[in-house]
């Protein structure tokens, strides 16, 4: 998370069938090939069968490309696309829990919700929940401005990213449906 | 029609072009088991140790082009396996492995024989399945099958839990095969008209060109378009261990085979070439030596089906990911009509060296040689025969004493090295080729560990020699030690049982060959049996396979047999 600023980070998507079992395929192919893997999101897309995966890769050695070939390799794997090659916009959240058992924390903490993409989303008696919403760095340097306060506890989801215009990441295909009608999706989200 | 999942599993199997399978029963399989009597045009072969039936699978595919098929229950039963599907991914072969798994609902919960086999298998397979409904079986096996063969070959294991095996399902054959989805797995094609024209200019301004021809030539069936573009252009073919037999080693441009322990010809011929056209082989650090100054003078044409292995280990200059036939079928009617007279004559000059180093041209000592022994099993049986190697010194001086003619007849563990895997592979070969004779060539080391596998060629009267070439040493182990961990021989003596008689102990006939005079008398003899026999050749310990390039070194730097005359350095 705090690499240094100098190494070369690559914003990789990856559209997968929602099938079991696909997350561990994706985990398994960096460990096994020895890709420094930043953060990695996954969610479900508008279509049931497919989510996609959101990877940053610490690559200053490595080239995006080779390793968008052997994500590609996997058969569930349906589309890849190296994001951090063309205009896009990313987003990281951040939910920091801080002190604010006396005023001037949370005078702070208010100021700086003004300053930054911020907001208080919980308030207790003496700690409050922080919400960011912003690009890796700015999420950095608010948290670094939140240390002196008192940070007790903080959970990132990891970037997210698209392709700005009208490049879309997307795929026609509908799921198999098996002679008894089952599909091969599952219900649940399952990756 | 209602079937159960064996049922409907075998059906499949049938319909995918099936005949023969290679495994071991056991709990969680047994109700695929029980349902084989229903189908006795799908042969069953029982071995002796599931990773047997991996590498029999393996042998079979390898000799056949077909997809082999092995057969285990859940636990221990998988993870046997794992070895021989490791190799079959290392060396890009076709085979599928079904394994029984635990019921369903039992599954995560360490029930009796249960491990999570796609979990483990997930690295070693191109790609695996956990079948969760009898449903779905026709869909999997037939993707499965798909996937195996297609592309880049590889191993696919599909595992069916107990109660799948068991539930009913509606299955019509007139179905089968189902519409394939895999909207994720793409096999490429030709190449575009840019890659081309770069890939022919490069070729028409090369004044020392050299093919590297790999495994992948003879997976997608490209003998015929290797031979005419080295012979239109006037390029020689250099192969590697698992290129061998793409190209006739006879054919005055094939150079026979590169790499660590390759001929200095071709390790010489690669650094000083000005362009390397790499088709269907992966840069392998075998081949490679140091890369930073592997072939430093070339630019580099890479044709690979799999995009991944292009500019992985070598940078190239027009790298074309795509299938070989089609690709070289493009580049043919292009490919500019050249000889490169002065170039040949600079790589006789490198093979007359070789050749005067060359120990059956000069050696008279008491002891037999392995090279001695390859050479003469190699005119003994017209140099016609399947060979099915193991791995260390007897598997380099198959490669460099036995030159192949056709393709698909020279099978061995190249990218795993898997010892144990020579025996075994041969008896799926002979399954796979019954008209050839297929000799497996093993060390002393190698085949004690798969040894077990004699009673399976003894019970089905498997007409596969076995070749031992017996030195009482981990040879190839041996060889470093005495090279680089100052003659240290630690581990590597063996005490071994008296081969001849174990072979007796399985009924099996077998000859101890301790003269080079005895050999041809012992070919003979065992060409003379319709079945296994077991011939072990006593040799000397102290051979060593020249020429060798020792790990990370330039590939031209290579530690040479000196010449008769000359000081062993």
């Amino acid at each position: 998370m705090n690499a240094p600023q100098s190494s070369k980070k690559h914003i990789i998507a990856a559209l997968v069938e929602n099938k079991p079992g696909v997350l561990n395929r994706v985990v398994s192919l960096f460990r096994r090939r020895n890709f420094n893997v930043d953060s990695l999101t996954v969610g479900r897309t508008h279509k049931a069968h497919i989510s996609r995966v959101t990877m940053v890769i610490d690559g200053a050695r490595l080239n995006p490309r080779q390793m968008a070939a052997n994500l590609y390799k996997l058969v569930n794997v349906v589309d890849v696309k190296v994001i951090s090659e063309g205009l896009h916009v990313e987003r990281d959240l951040a939910l920091v829990k801080v002190r604010t058992d006396d005023v001037e924390s949370y005078n702070t903490v208010a100021e700086l919700c003004e300053r930054y993409p911020a907001r208080i989303i919980d308030m207790g008696p003496e700690v409050a929940i922080v919400e960011i919403t912003a690009r890796t760095e700015l999420v950095e340097e608010f948290i670094e401005k939140l240390k002196p306060v008192g940070i007790i506890e903080i959970v990132r989801t990891g970037v997210i990213a698209m392709g700005r215009g009208k490049r879309i990441q997307d795929t026609e295909y509908e799921p198999q449906v098996f002679e008894n009608g089952q599909t091969a999706t599952v219900e649940r989200f399952s990756v | 029609m209602q079937l159960t999942g064996a049922e409907i599993l075998l059906e499949c199997l049938i319909r995918e072009g099936v005949e023969v399978m290679f495994g071991y029963p056991g709990g969680a399989i047994l109700p695929t088991y029980d349902a084989m009597a229903k189908y006795p045009q799908l042969k069953h072969v029982l071995v002796r140790h599931e990773q047997g039936a991996s590498h029999m699978a393996d042998g079979y595919a390898r000799a056949s082009g077909r997809v082999g098929v092995c057969i285990a229950t859940s636990g221990p039963g998988a993870t046997n396996l794992v070895t021989g599907l490791a190799t079959a991914m290392m060396d890009s072969v076709g085979i599928v492995a079904i394994t029984g798994q635990v019921a369903r609902g039992s599954i995560g919960t360490d029930a009796f024989q249960e491990t999570d086999v796609t979990g483990v298998t997930l690295p070693v397979t191109k790609h695996n399945y956990l079948v969760m409904s009898a449903a779905e079986i026709p869909y999997v096996v037939h993707e499965a099958f798909y996937i195996a063969k297609s592309g880049r070959p590889g191993p696919v294991l599909i595992d069916v839990p107990k109660d799948v095996q068991t539930e009913k399902a509606e299955f019509n054959v007139e179905n089968y095969p189902p519409r394939l989805k895999l909207p994720g797995y793409q096999v490429p094609k030709g190449a575009s008209d840019e890659e081309l024209q770069a890939a022919v200019e490069l070729i028409r301004q090369a004044k020392k060109p050299i093919i590297l021809a790999g495994h992948g030539i003879m997976m997608s069936g490209a003998v015929q378009e290797l031979r005419e573009l080295s012979e239109v252009s006037g390029i020689p073919v250099t192969l590697t261990l698992l290129g061998k037999g793409a190209m006739p080693e006879s054919h005055p441009l094939c150079l026979g085979m590169m790499g660590m322990h390759g001929h200095a010809a071709c390790n010489n011929a690669i650094q000083d070439a000005d362009l390397i056209i790499a088709l269907g082989m992966r840069f392998d650090d075998r081949v490679t030596g140091n890369l930073k100054t592997y072939a430093p003078h070339s630019k580099k044409i890479h044709v690979e089906i799999d995009a991944s292995e292009i500019n992985k280990n070598v940078k190239v200059d027009v790298g074309i990911n795509g299938d070989l036939r089609t690709v070289l079928g493009q580049l043919l009617p292009m490919a500019p009509h050249k000889s490169h007279a002065e170039w040949m004559n600079q790589i006789r000059d490198w093979q007359e060296d070789s050749s005067e180093r060359e120990i059956l041209n000069h050696y008279s000592g008491e002891g037999l040689l392995g090279a001695q022994v390859i050479n003469d099993l190699w005119r003994c049986t017209d140099g016609n025969a399947i060979t099915v190697s193991d791995v260390g010194q007897h598997q380099m001086l198959e490669a460099q004493y036995y030159p192949h003619q056709r393709p698909q007849t020279m099978l061995t563990s190249g990218g795993l090295g898997t010892m144990g895997f020579g025996f075994p592979a041969a008896i799926g070969a002979k399954f796979a080729k019954p008209d050839e004779e297929v000799w497996a060539v093993v060390g002393d080391g190698g085949f004690q560990m798969t040894l077990a596998e004699l009673a399976t060629a003894r019970q089905e009267n498997v007409d596969v020699k076995i070749a031992i070439l017996n030195n009482s040493f981990l040879g190839m182990v041996r060889q470093w030690q005495e090279f680089f961990y100052d003659e240290r021989y630690q581990s590597t003596p063996m005490v071994n049982p008296d081969f001849c008689k174990l072979a007796e102990a399985y009924s099996i006939p077998s000859m101890r060959v301790t003269r080079r005079d005895e050999i041809e008398e012992a070919v003979a003899y065992a060409r003379s049996i319709k079945g296994p026999v077991l011939i072990e050749f006593v040799i000397l310990a102290e051979e060593i396979v020249y020429p060798m390039v020792p790990a990370g070194n330039d590939l031209n730097n290579m530690i040479r047999r000196p010449k008769p005359g000359e000081n062993q350095s």
